[in-house]
């Protein structure tokens, strides 16, 4: 009974078949999970890069490694209901929680005034929904793909000997990528302000707004800071501290609340949504659609905002990701990024519990 | 109800092949968003609701499992491999419970909103800590791996039994008509 009355030939070639159906499903897994194309970027590639340039720092995050944590409100004045339909956008206040960082890997790096600036918030809306964004103060960012920026990190990597990246590799890097050169070229007529309180924090790519009527308005925003800019002078950028930025920072939220304004660009037919090295043309609508209030700054050590991932793909309803490429590989090597230092043992931040009650 | 069923019940049936399919689904979402960078949203998009759909299957199927009457195994089957067949059935369901809650748990403890579409999104079942995501997020991995394995063993031993010593198992799980059910047809007194 047990072995059924089949031939030799056709005992095989059954085995044969049940073997093919094992190494297909197993060979359709592996290339599902990306063994099958080594020469693929992924996720772990491009946090392989970090550590390579930055070395691995335990319990941080693999970029913007840097950074304090705040908390204040968000008020809405209503401006933005009209663009989406998001109870965000209705007048009212809800509570955000975030953090100011600098970018780079090196959490104990010293402050440098032309280091980019980060600003990641989540912002609490009723009902248990969220908005997560996470900002630079550039004005468009400078690779138009995941492979570009994994090609940035490398050629923009500081010459050990120099302390600056290589001009050479820089040069093949914008040959390679022309729109990466013009978009550096912009950052020249965007001076860096003195420091976090006066900079301009973009979101770089787009988004799209959906309103009630389920129209789509491609968007992009920035937070316009409320307090008198500053440029970078002789007194604010030879500074010998190496927290002076952060220092300033909770400097300056002691003293007074911090503000920005909301502001929000509405693309017109045409404008690029999924290229974040592209500037919108300068006479876009823009709405201030309400007022970001910073009244309290803690430590990572203690800040419950250390644990939180800014992935930019985190949003309530009513707002959804463009066809930026850049969003969904940021939102998942932000993702890989969380759930290495979330497995890691804590070191203590640079900018200490000390440092955030001085 | 038939009291000596050669097929399990139909609902049961449905219930197999629908959850095969989005458990293949899920395992094959899951490796490649792990990996990838351009689809990762989208598959996360996916991933997610699929995973509580699956929570929710379970649940029914647990319930009709208790409720229904099983055909017998196969007079092919020796009491070692019906014993390993008992357990690997008992190590799915458990599989199909955890790995949901496990996904639904890690995302709590990371501090995630549990998004399904639009404004539904479900609550957290665990408070936000670090080392408890840690772990959770680990799990999954294994457990979906696990899953994995178990899926193979399961195809295996019916691809054996259904090809090599063509007892006909196949059969009791079978959506569409088998030789058995036709001959049946065929030789109704009322046709």
């Amino acid at each position: 009974m047990l072995q059924s009355n089949l031939s030799k030939t056709h005992l095989v070639l059954r085995l044969v078949i049940i073997g093919l159906v094992m190494v297909v499903i197993v060979g359709l897994f592996a290339y599902a999970g990306g063994w099958l194309t080594p020469h693929t970027l992924t996720q772990g590639k491009i946090i392989d890069r970090f550590e390579t340039l930055n070395g691995v720092h335990s319990g941080f995050r693999r970029n913007h490694a840097k950074g304090v944590c705040v908390s204040g409100w968000f008020d809405s004045n209503g401006q933005g209901a009209i663009l989406s339909k998001s109870s965000l956008f209705q007048t009212g206040r809800v509570s955000v929680i975030g953090r100011f960082s600098l970018s780079g890997g090196k959490p104990y790096a010293a402050d440098a005034s032309t280091t980019v600036r980060g600003l990641g918030i989540l912002f609490k809306l009723p009902g248990g929904e969220e908005w997560r964004t996470a900002m630079a103060n550039l004005p468009v960012f400078p690779a138009a793909t995941p492979q570009a920026f994994y090609d940035l990190l490398l050629a923009s990597a500081p010459d050990p000997m120099t302390g600056k990246p290589d001009p050479n590799r820089m040069q093949a890097f914008f040959t390679k990528y022309p729109a990466s050169a013009k978009a550096v070229q912009l950052f020249k007529t965007h001076p860096m302000s003195s420091g976090f309180a006066n900079s301009t924090f973009n979101s770089l790519n787009a988004f799209g707004f959906v309103n009630d009527h389920g129209t789509v308005n491609w968007v992009r925003w920035s937070m316009v800071p409320a307090q008198p800019p500053e440029t970078i002078n002789a007194s604010t950028s030879q500074q010998s501290d190496t927290n002076y930025l952060f220092d300033a920072l909770i400097q300056n939220i002691h003293q007074h609340p911090l503000q920005w304004h909301l502001v929000i660009t509405v693309a017109q037919l045409g404008d690029p949504t999924d290229d974040a090295t592209l500037p919108w043309p300068t006479n876009r609508q823009q709405i201030d659609i309400g007022t970001l209030t910073i009244n309290d700054v803690e430590s990572e050590e203690i800040s419950p905002a250390r644990d939180i991932n800014f992935d930019p793909l985190v949003f309530p309803n009513g707002i959804i990701a463009s066809d930026d490429p850049l969003l969904s590989a940021r939102s998942a090597v932000y993702m890989r990024s969380f759930t290495k230092r979330e497995s890691e043992h804590k070191e203590p931040s640079a900018i200490s519990t000390a440092e955030t009650e001085k | 109800m038939n009291k000596n069923p050669t097929q399990f019940a139909l609902v049961s049936r449905i219930l197999h092949w629908l959850m095969a399919a989005m458990l293949l689904a899920m395992l094959f979402i899951g490796v490649a968003m792990v990996s990838s960078l351009g689809d990762y949203h989208k598959l996360v998009a996916i991933h997610r609701p699929l995973g509580i759909m699956i929570l929710i299957l379970a649940a029914i199927r647990l319930i009709n499992r208790m409720f229904t009457t099983l055909p017998p195994f196969p007079p092919t089957m020796s009491v070692f491999e019906r014993r390993i067949a008992s357990a690997s059935e008992k190590l799915l369901y458990t599989l199909m419970f955890a790995l949901p809650l496990v996904g639904w748990g890690m995302l709590s403890a990371g501090h995630y909103p549990i998004v399904m579409f639009g404004p539904v999104h479900l609550p957290s079942i665990l408070p936000a800590n670090p080392t408890l995501y840690a772990i959770l997020r680990k799990s999954h991995t294994i457990l979906a791996y696990l899953l994995f394995l178990t899926f193979l063993a399961h195809l295996t031993a019916v691809l054996f039994h259904t090809l090599i010593i063509r007892d006909r198992l196949l059969n009791r799980m079978a959506l569409w008509p088998t030789r058995k059910t036709k001959e049946k047809t065929a030789t109704d007194p009322i046709q």
